[in-house]
């Protein structure tokens, strides 16, 4: 009896936190991820091979706004781009989500409604993640029960640079609780995580405690999403396939505007992780000027010619 | 703590939906002539003979320009040509020749481009190789020899410095241009004068450097190069006129040089083959670990003397290490030397094809267990050989013990550092080795207790003008790079 008791005054996640611990996460060689890196970035990408990339490009946008000043009227603004992103070019996929903050949900969810295009929400005190546990699921309920169909949260870096893996590990799995059905992104915030080890035990550590997705970045510190970065994550996530068989996501977000860049985080995933991937389900950006490039080069590549930017719709 | 002990053989899917299209480096630039001829006393004149071989391209089997076919009479033209520009070289001021070595870095670099196509036309390896590592090292090595001309008295404290006389030199097909700036930098700048016999697959580099010789304004005489295969080579060596001797290339013709050899005055230098253990332990960060063991081996098709061709597993990681390592192989891509996204090119020539094939044929007699990668290569006549690896390698087979010279690994387990030092140290070569540990301490002893001239630690294959490169054993003697490369050209007293 004393046991049983023992047992349910245990937090499910923190057993999941124990099982986590024993398994170690790799070092990463810096210098070695660099030159990975440079050598996948040298991979050339022309003709129908751009053009195919920058489409899968476009089909695995997370279209983004994530301001203070954000009202209806913008991100209303914002859906209708992701419906019509160029009405004038044949056969264009759709992004994959529109990504908002929990108080614009409903109105997001109210205008793609049909189209396939996700509702995206951050929560759990975004971008800095500084507040309770209790405050974090409350928010993340909501911008559940308002219609979100993924739910983009920020670890609290503060307790995992202290050490405090547990608590970082209980805490996305109480969050992850709270999301239901949805689909939960978390975001590790590399540019505040200082060393490559440290992001691949942060990425080691959410995919454990139950991460759909693993993401870079809010995009509100400097450096966001960078190639090492993710080829870390990605690494992570393929070691968690190897050991398990399940797929984890990966969403590089903030300061991927180019759509050369972007297809080199393509580049880098194909080699890293393979077709098994290569899909909108296990891979996004999170970008709000991307798009617009993307657009750009597809019209380069259809017409030959560089159109002007105000071609093209800025929301 | 214990390992999770689960562990799934699930493989990646690399054949994508989305993947590369041919990026084709541009060729129009170069300027190939359809017929070379022998470049002696600053001029390039015909054969004595009158006879031609042909230099093909081993992506396509076909031929690239028909190549004089020197012999005695035409390396005793050569050395005779050396020796007399010789006594001009030796009295220049040493900053002078250093102006003209100087002179030649800067003209390669500024014709890099032209140089790295013809580079991988005529030795099958990959433009993203030749444009990235071979050309720019080329101009590193020229740079870095030329600021010795003026200053060998503080090279060798103590010593009176002179210049040799004539040096032979003879060079491999694996880094056709790059193996030659390697003997070519530090014989000039120490006022020696050259004659250069490139490998009989790959003159075209060396012929058009003679171009750069030509342009460069390098007084006639002070470089020939000599066109031709084996024969060819032995009649510089054994030319009484010939000072010194420096040969890079097979163990075996490497003992028949010394042999020619012994009783004359001549100096020699050996860089032979090797058969490199590279390392890796269980705390080694095996992501990057993976990503060396695939640049020392598949670099180069393979074509390298200290290739990283024996893999050494630790027990705890050899079935990740091998998951990775296989799936990292799917990715890389086997075709056109000449498309930027090749990572492996081809094989040199169809007789080297041929010896690759002996040996995977040995391995899987021995009872080794062949894994290949399952990417397209090209089926057009060309000589391609798909990265191999040998798991269950023993140090009782062939394919360990012998240099095989393609894109061919073996792996074996070990369980102490002991067992692997005792291990990686049991062959006849000692050019190179890797370690890959996550511990400091670790690397400084086991590096120290590898009998191996130059040996990496969490890393393979760099290279820098700086640092001598060199072998034990069986794979020669004599250091080039560096200060060290400075004093085979040399009479120090």
């Amino acid at each position: 009896m004393a046991l049983s008791l023992l047992i349910n005054n245990i937090d499910i996640n923190h057993i999941s936190y124990m099982k986590f611990a024993a398994v170690e996460s790799p070092t990463i060689d810096q210098v070695g991820v660099e030159e990975r890196v440079a050598r996948l970035r040298s991979r050339s990408i022309k003709k129908e091979a751009k053009v195919e990339g920058l489409n899968l490009i476009l089909s695995m946008i997370d279209l983004t706004t994530l301001e203070g000043r954000d009202t209806p009227g913008k991100v209303r603004q914002l859906c209708a781009k992701a419906l019509h992103l160029r009405d004038s070019y044949p056969a264009l996929p759709n992004v994959a989500a529109v990504c908002v903050y929990p108080t614009m949900v409903k109105e997001v969810k109210k205008l793609v409604a049909g189209s396939g295009i996700k509702v995206a929400s951050v929560a759990t005190a975004f971008p800095s993640g500084q507040s309770t546990k209790k405050v974090k699921i409350a928010e993340t309920r909501f911008a559940v029960q308002e219609g979100a169909d993924e739910v983009d949260m920020v670890i609290s870096r503060g307790k995992f640079l202290r050490g405090e893996y547990a608590y970082v590990h209980d805490e996305i799995g109480a969050i992850k609780e709270a999301c239901g059905q949805a689909y939960l992104k978390v975001i590790l915030e590399t540019g505040e995580l200082a060393t490559l080890d440290n992001v691949r035990k942060a990425s080691d550590l959410a995919i454990s405690a139950g991460a759909d997705f693993i993401k870079t970045s809010t995009g509100k510190i400097q450096p966001a999403a960078t190639l090492p970065v993710t080829l870390v994550m990605l690494e992570a996530i393929r070691d968690h396939y190897y050991r398990t068989g399940e797929r984890v996501g990966m969403k590089p977000a903030g300061g991927i505007s180019s759509a050369k860049l972007a297809l080199h985080y393509l580049v880098v995933l194909r080699e890293t992780l393979g077709e098994g991937w290569m899909h909108r389900d296990l891979f996004r950006f999170g970008a709000s000027r991307l798009a617009n490039d993307v657009l750009m080069q597809l019209e380069k590549e259809r017409t030959g010619i560089y159109q002007s930017i105000d071609y093209f719709s800025k929301d | 703590m214990s390992k999770v002990k689960k562990r799934s053989t699930r493989g990646l899917d690399f054949d994508t939906s989305w993947s590369y299209a041919p990026a084709l480096e541009n060729k129009d630039h170069i300027g190939l002539k359809k017929r070379y001829d022998l470049f002696i006393g600053g001029k390039f004149v015909k054969p004595v003979k009158g006879k031609y071989f042909n230099t093909l391209n081993p992506a396509t089997g076909k031929k690239i320009a028909s190549i004089a076919k020197g012999e005695a009479p035409d390396i005793d033209k050569a050395v005779k040509a050396a020796r007399k520009a010789y006594s001009l070289w030796i009295a220049m001021a040493p900053g002078e020749r250093a102006k003209y070595v100087y002179r030649l870095a800067r003209m390669i670099q500024e014709r890099a481009r032209e140089f790295a196509v013809i580079e991988s036309l005529d030795s099958g390896k990959p433009i993203r190789e030749s444009k990235t590592i071979d050309i720019p090292l080329v101009a590193a090595h020229f740079f870095y020899y030329a600021g010795w001309a003026d200053k060998l008295r503080y090279a060798f404290p103590g010593k009176q410095v002179k210049s040799i006389g004539v040096a032979g030199q003879i060079i491999p097909w694996n880094f056709p241009l790059l193996m030659a700036a390697w003997k070519l930098a530090p014989a000039l700048v120490t006022g020696n004068t050259v004659v250069l016999k490139p490998a009989e697959t790959t003159p075209l580099t060396a012929l058009k450097f003679a171009e750069i010789v030509q342009d460069a304004g390098i007084p006639p005489g002070v470089i020939n190069i000599v066109t031709g295969a084996g024969e060819t080579g032995a009649a510089l060596v054994n030319h009484p006129g010939v000072d010194k001797i420096a040969f890079t290339g097979s163990t075996e013709v490497g003992k028949n040089i010394q042999k020619a050899l012994a009783g004359t005055t001549k100096k020699l230098t050996l860089e032979l083959g090797g058969k490199a253990a590279n390392i890796i332990m269980e705390d080694a960060t095996l992501d990057q670990a993976v990503e060396g063991i695939i640049n020392g081996i598949y670099f180069n098709q393979g074509h390298v003397c200290c290739a990283g061709s024996r893999l050494f597993v630790q027990e705890s990681v050899e079935e990740i290490v091998i998951q990775k390592l296989k799936d990292r192989m799917s990715t890389l891509i086997v075709g056109d030397p000449l498309d930027k996204n090749t990572d492996i090119g081809a094989i040199n020539s169809a007789e080297q094809l041929k010896t690759i094939m002996q040996y995977l044929e040995a391995g899987v007699e021995e009872g080794a267990t062949m894994y290949q990668s399952t990417g397209s290569i090209p089926q057009n006549g060309g000589f391609w050989c798909q990265p191999t690896l040998f798991t269950g390698a023993a140090q009782s087979h062939k394919i360990v013990q012998e240099e095989i010279f393609g894109p061919v690994l073996t792996v074996q387990t070990f369980r102490t550092i002991d067992e692997v030092l005792e291990k990686a140290n049991n062959t006849f070569y000692g050019l190179s080795a890797g370690v890959w540990t996550d511990k400091g301490s670790k690397v400084f002893s086991m590096t120290n207790a590898l009998r191996a001239g130059v040996v990496w630690a969490n890393t393979y294959n760099k290279f820098d003008p700086g640092s001598p490169f060199g072998g034990y054993k069986e794979s020669g003697f004599g250091r080039e790079g560096g200060l060290h490369g400075l004093s085979p050209y040399l009479e120090l007293n």
